[in-house]
Order: structure tokens, then C-alpha cells, then sequence
């Protein structure tokens, strides 16, 4: 019998760490033959913390767990009587069948959450480094052209076909190549590459191995967040027992290829995703971006061609070596081959991570999220983080592929997938989105450091009723100049969750300008309390509470007085009864 | 200077030129909590590189801190999914408990207060980071007994 417990950082989070040690101490205590493992994230983190039990071959799910659970779980087992209350109502009992992990195609997420990721023997047991056996066997032309034919392309944002890339970078005459993977997800709301480092951290070695043989590299960079400890941790695991089994360092598995993969942390700082800025950061310089071309395939790190892929990329690589490419050509649209791992969170009944064909529409995938949370409405997604755009609900059957969002003012992304309802005011997230360029531009070009800050005073003005209509055009035209005349990719983009919100939602811009009133009660400013004096049981919690004095005791009752009132919503927080209203 | 032997282990680990900056930078954050000036200083000596080179590279990046931090230090994460489920108020929250804005340390040094911008935790927002603890699904009533937790 084997027990795993869920342990990415969401599990971590709902107290996974507790859980394993109860389990550690209830095994030792009772002398069981139980054998204990860590896996990472399956990736339903709703669940968390999860539990699972391998018996023969029948595995039962125990989810959303607690400590008290943990004897009562082991006992249940061994006296081969399951305990159904706890475990998920499925066939089998296997968390795998329930409908949200059942609609999935994990090719990037294969193995996570099934493995230990500290354990290399687990990883090889399925069938890994294979994919690295049989490629350096080959020539590296071929390996090119199978990932040519697969149709792969760059899940970082951009959707560049990897084949080319790997192509270019093998041309390039040198006797110093790098490889570097990019896993600084800096994109707020992404998070299927921590995923992958955490729960399967040898897929992305191995791919890295595969593209270092290919090339003609020797070094691979791994860039990862610093916000990121687990997958550093696991990362730092995994490089040292693929060196111990020779799948990496010199002469791997006897051959004259060599290879060593290097980690470097990310320091916080979202531009360092664009990739000639996470070339400045390696180099130990400020993480600015510089001028392309030329493209790092011809001039990276320390000025040697640089081969840099993104997590989820590479990670499909080893299962098209493995299966081949006509097999991952029949995944996807004609254009957009393979899966798309979205992260799926906002409103949404199920949040978790959920891989599908490239081309699933959004209504299907707001489908198996469980819908929208609460029953409410589903007003927008939002795709590509600060970079994108958002969808509308009259585009929910849009199928989500690389072309189909640009020319709907979205974009793929790093694959963020957030799911907005009647309560979101679609300004407001505009303003968010802005306000984290500004924080983020890194300050080198003029376009992007003052015209987003230019930008960004002009939606603060709108959400505080005092915007103009005019102030429409002059967004238009300050996101007009900044995309074109931007460094880098950070620049070219930061106007797109504007312009995507101005283009279908600009009745609320108005709204917010002409009627100085936002629907979804968000923009405090634009709130006014009143307090209902059928419910209120004159307390006078809100009149002793209110920083302005704001609120006046006439006759028998309280009234909050317009002019003094700062919507500072404290009456609000305060009134336990429910008497204060938002209009 | 005190540390000065772990200091120099940390540098011996490494190659003594730009690209190491930053992974030293790291180690010395890890070591004091924020990089104080002194240590920099010696750095910039034994690397050859100037004290205004490490000085805007420590500024650029988000993770270098060039004033103390607190014991406990809290970070609200306020990504896109954490703001959309309402972490601007968890901040809030903790300003007017603890007095301190963002970026602020308390007077007893107990508490430092920052902001992120997402920890990957998305599906547990609004989370809320105390040192190396993650609270998930944080409510705005939770915040107390949270931060009581850290008396």
C-alpha cells in the first residue's frame, strides 16, 4: 500500500505539511508497511489538501483532509473498508475521474501529481529520460525537424514555432551555445509552470538536455522566480540525481554529449519574462530589456546564441520525442498544435489548473470549471494577464487558439484564464491591470515609463468621477503611441487590457463619465451609502465610527450627509445589521 | 563588521565577477533580511564592482530590500486573481490593525508590510504570506487572529 499526499505550494498552503507529518507519525506508531510519498500538484486545488491511497491497483481519493481525518483514513484501509463520506463521489473513488480532471488532455501536466518529484527513480519508472536516450542517437537535424512537424509553438505568449527557433539557434556558428529556460512566470494569475517544476521537475531537464544535444550547447540556464522556494528547492533536488544517473554533466550516458544545467533566481521583477531583459538578469546586470534583433538565438548570454524556451514548452518536448510528431500533430487546430495549460481562477466553481486541445472553446472550459461561482453571470474572462485582453460573454464560444484571441484584442499568454462576473467592474480591472505596468515598467524607454503613468492617471480620474468623454480618445491615442514606439514586449502590450475593455465595455466608461455611477458597486468613489431605516436598529455603531463625522443623528434617526462622506465604506464594514446600502 | 567569516563563505562560492551579483545578493538578503550598506560595501570591494553598479541593481529588483525588515514579515498578495477576489482589503485590514502601510515596519520591528504580486497560489485567493507561512481564502475577519498568531 502506498499513501501520497499533494504537496505544490496550494497544497502546502491548505496544510498539506501537517497532514504528511500526522501520517509519518500514525504509520511509525502502528509499524505499518505503508510506503509515504510527496507528489506535486494534481492541479484541482480546490481539493487540497489531497490524499490518496494506491492499493493494488484501485486508488482512492480523500480530499479537502484534515488531521483528524488522517487515522481514520489509515484504519478504513485496513480493514479493507472504505470511507466513502471523505472520498470523492466517483467511480472508483479516483479523484482522476472526477469531470474536471476526466475532460482534460495532459500532455505539459503529465505526471503531476501522480510522482514524487524528489524522487528521480519515479520519474524513469514512467518512461523518463527515455525521450533523451533515444535523441542522442540521433542527428540533431532530425530531432529539428520532428519538432518542426509537431507544430509546436512557444507557450510563453508569443506562440513563436519552437522548431524554428531550435533550428536558428543550431545554425548559428559558435563553439558557445546556452540553453535557458525561462520560468520566471511573472504573469499574476499563471501558474501551471510552477506546476511543472514542482511536481515533475525532470521533464524540464530532460527537454533542456534534448535541446542542449540538438543545438550544440553544453550550459543550460534554468531562470526561475525567487517567489517560487518549492520549485527552486525541487529543482536544486532533481539537477543533482540526474547528474548521480548521468542523464546530465559529462559524457551523458556514455556518449561524448555533455551537458550541465545551471540555476539562477529571478529577483522580482515582471519584465525580466521578456527574454532579453532575463538575459541582462543572468549576466547580473539590471534587468532592462534591450533592442531586437539580434534575437538571442544569435546574441543571448554573455553574447552567445541562446536557445530560451518557456516551462510548459519545454516540457511537451520529451513526450513528442517519445510519441512522436504526427502524434501531436492530430492534437489542436490547423494552426496551433497540442494542448494549452490554463490556469483557471476568479469566479469560477472549480479553480485549478486544466490542460485541453488548443482550440477548446471558453464555454466548454467554463463548463468543466464548474461554471460561474454563486450562479452569477458570466461577464468576461481575462487572458494573457496584463498583457491581454478579455473576452466577452457574446464571444464565449470563441475556440481559444493563438490566432482567434489576437484578432479579438486578447491574446494566448502564459495562459492565465481568469473568470469575471456581474460584480467586476471591467474599469476598475483595467485600472489594475495599468497599475501594475507602471509598477513594472522597468523605466528605460519613455513610451511605456510616462505614457502608462499618463494613462493610468487618466482611469483613476474616471473611477473618481471626475473623467471626461475626451479622456476616451486621448486613452485611445496614448495606447496607440506606446505600442508602437516601445522597447519591448512589456511596453507593446500594456495597453491592451485598456483598449480590450474600451472596445466592449465602453458603455461602462461612459457610464462611469456622464452618470458618475459604477453598476458593480467597485469604484468606492462612485458609492454612495445610504442607510435603511427599516433595518436599522439605531445602535449608532456607524455615527460613532465614521472618520469625518459624515453622519448626523435628525430626530430619531441617522442620515449620512453627501457632502462630508469620503465613501470610506467604514459604516459599511461596521453595521451588523445590514442597514448600511451601496447605490 | 560582524558575519564577516559567513560573508566570505559566501563568496568563496562563487565566480568573482558580474554574474555572480545577483545569487550573492540573494544569499546576503537571506543572511540579514535587507542588504545592509557595510556588507555591500565589502562586496564591491571583493568583486571589483562599484558600490553605485550594486546599488541600482539592488534597486531595480523587487526582492532587495535596502532597510530592515521585521521579524514577521507579511506580504498581501495583490495579483490579479487575489485583487478580483478582494486582497485589497485584506491590506487594508492589516494597515489599520497594525498601523503600518505598505512598505512600513512597525515601531517594535515585529512586523514588516509588502505587497506581491501573485505567489502562484491563485486558487486559493486572497493569500496572505507571513515569513514562510501561506494563509489561503483569507477573509477580512481572519486577519486578526491570523496576525495574533505572531504575538
Amino acid at each position: 500500500m502506498k499513501i501520497t499526499v499533494g504537496m505544490g505550494s496550494c497544497g502546502i498552503a491548505a496544510g498539506a505539511n501537517k497532514i504528511y507529518s500526522r501520517l509519518e507519525k500514525e504509520i511509525k506508531d502502528r509499524s505499518l508497511n505503508i510506503k509515504l510519498a510527496k507528489v506535486g500538484c494534481i492541479g484541482l486545488c480546490k481539493y487540497e489538501p489531497i490524499v490518496e491511497v494506491y492499493e493494488n491497483s484501485n486508488i482512492t481519493s480523500y480530499v479537502n483532509v484534515s488531521e483528524d481525518d488522517i487515522p481514520l483514513i489509515i484504519e478504513n484501509h485496513l480493514s479493507n473498508n472504505i470511507l466513502i463520506e471523505k472520498a470523492i463521489k466517483a467511480k472508483n473513488n479516483n479523484i482522476r475521474n472526477d469531470y474536471f480532471l476526466k475532460n482534460q488532455v495532459r500532455i505539459a501536466l503529465s505526471h503531476c501529481g501522480d510522482i514524487n518529484p524528489e524522487d528521480i527513480n519515479e520519474y524513469v519508472e514512467l518512461g523518463g529520460y527515455q525521450a533523451l536516450e533515444e535523441s542522442i542517437k540521433l542527428k540533431p537535424e532530425t530531432i529539428i525537424n520532428e519538432i518542426k512537424n509537431s507544430g509546436l509553438r512557444g507557450r510563453g505568449g508569443a506562440g513563436f514555432l519552437t522548431g524554428l527557433k531550435w533550428e536558428s539557434a543550431y545554425k548559428v556558428a559558435s563553439d558557445i551555445k546556452y540553453v535557458c529556460c525561462n520560468a520566471d512566470e511573472g504573469d499574476p494569475g499563471a501558474f501551471m509552470d510552477r506546476a511543472v517544476l514542482e511536481g515533475n521537475p525532470h521533464a524540464i531537464i530532460e527537454a533542456m538536455a534534448i535541446a542542449g544535444y540538438t543545438i550544440g550547447a553544453s550550459t543550460g540556464f534554468i531562470y526561475v522566480r525567487s517567489e517560487y522556494p518549492l520549485a527552486v528547492e525541487r529543482l536544486k533536488i532533481a539537477i543533482k540525481q540526474a547528474k548521480e544517473k548521468k542523464y546530465i554533466g559529462d559524457n551523458i550516458l556514455d556518449s561524448n554529449f555533455s551537458f550541465n544545467v545551471e540555476l539562477r533566481l529571478g529577483a522580482g521583477a515582471f519584465v525580466c519574462g521578456e527574454e532579453t531583459a532575463l538575459i541582462a538578469s543572468i549576466e547580473g546586470k539590471r534587468g532592462e530589456p534591450s533592442k531586437k534583433p539580434p534575437f538571442p538565438t544569435t546574441s543571448g548570454i554573455f553574447d552567445k546564441p541562446t536557445l530560451i524556451n518557456n516551462v510548459e514548452t519545454l516540457a511537451n518536448i520529451p513526450q513528442i520525442i517519445l510519441n512522436g510528431s504526427d502524434w501531436f500533430n492530430t492534437i489542436g487546430t490547423e494552426k496551433s498544435k497540442g494542448t494549452k495549460v490554463f490556469a483557471l481562477g476568479g469566479k469560477i466553481n472549480t479553480t485549478g489548473l486544466i490542460e485541453i486541445p488548443i482550440g477548446t472553446p471558453l464555454q466548454k472550459i467554463i463548463e468543466i470549471g464548474g461554471g460561474v461561482l454563486n450562479n452569477k453571470d458570466f461577464k468576461a474572462a481575462q487572458t494573457g494577464g496584463p498583457s491581454g485582453g478579455c473576452i466577452p460573454k457574446e464571444l464565449i464560444d470563441i475556440p481559444m487558439d493563438y490566432e482567434n484571441l489576437n484578432a479579438i484584442g486578447s491574446m494566448m499568454g502564459s495562459g492565465g484564464l481568469i473568470i469575471m462576473d456581474e460584480d467586476t467592474c471591467m474599469v476598475d480591472i483595467a485600472k489594475f491591470f495599468l497599475a501594475f505596468t507602471v509598477d513594472e515598467s522597468c523605466g528605460k524607454c519613455s513610451p511605456c515609463r510616462i505614457g502608462t503613468t499618463r494613462m493610468y492617471e487618466i482611469l483613476d480620474r474616471i473611477t473618481k468621477g471626475q473623467g471626461e468623454i475626451k479622456d476616451l480618445d486621448e486613452l485611445e491615442n496614448l495606447a496607440t503611441y506606446i505600442k508602437e514606439s516601445s522597447l519591448c514586449g512589456l511596453g507593446q502590450s500594456a495597453p491592451n487590457p485598456v483598449l480590450s475593455t474600451l472596445r466592449y465595455f465602453k458603455d461602462e466608461y461612459i457610464e462611469h463619465i456622464e452618470n458618475k455611477n459604477c453598476k458593480s458597486n467597485t469604484c468606492n468613489f462612485l458609492t454612495t451609502y445610504i442607510i435603511n431605516d427599516e433595518k436599522c436598529i439605531k445602535c449608532g455603531l456607524c455615527y460613532n465610527n465614521c472618520p469625518k463625522n459624515a453622519i448626523n443623528k435628525v430626530n430619531d434617526h441617522y442620515e449620512i450627509d453627501q457632502d462630508k462622506c469620503i465613501k470610506c465604506g467604514l459604516c459599511f464594514k461596521n453595521c451588523k445589521f445590514k442597514a448600511i446600502n451601496k447605490l | 563588521m560582524k558575519d564577516i567569516d559567513k560573508i566570505n563563505k559566501i563568496l568563496d562560492n562563487y565566480p568573482k565577477d558580474q554574474s555572480s551579483l545577483i545569487p550573492i545578493l540573494h544569499e546576503i538578503e537571506d543572511l540579514y533580511n535587507f542588504l545592509p550598506v557595510d556588507v555591500l560595501n565589502y562586496i564591491s570591494e571583493k568583486l571589483d564592482i562599484s558600490l553605485e553598479y550594486i546599488y541600482s541593481v539592488a534597486t531595480f529588483y523587487n526582492s532587495f530590500k535596502l532597510y530592515e525588515k521585521g521579524k514577521y514579515e507579511i506580504s498581501v498578495c495583490l495579483g490579479t486573481v487575489c485583487y478580483v477576489k478582494g486582497s485589497e482589503n485584506i491590506l487594508k485590514e492589516i494597515t489599520k490593525i497594525l498601523n503600518i502601510k505598505n512598505g512600513e515596519i512597525t515601531e517594535d520591528k515585529k512586523f514588516s508590510l509588502d505587497t506581491t504580486r501573485c505567489l502562484g497560489c491563485c486558487s486559493m485567493a486572497p493569500v496572505l504570506k507571513i515569513n514562510d507561512d501561506i494563509y489561503g481564502s483569507v477573509k477580512i475577519e481572519d486577519v486578526k487572529s491570523i496576525l495574533e498568531k505572531y504575538e
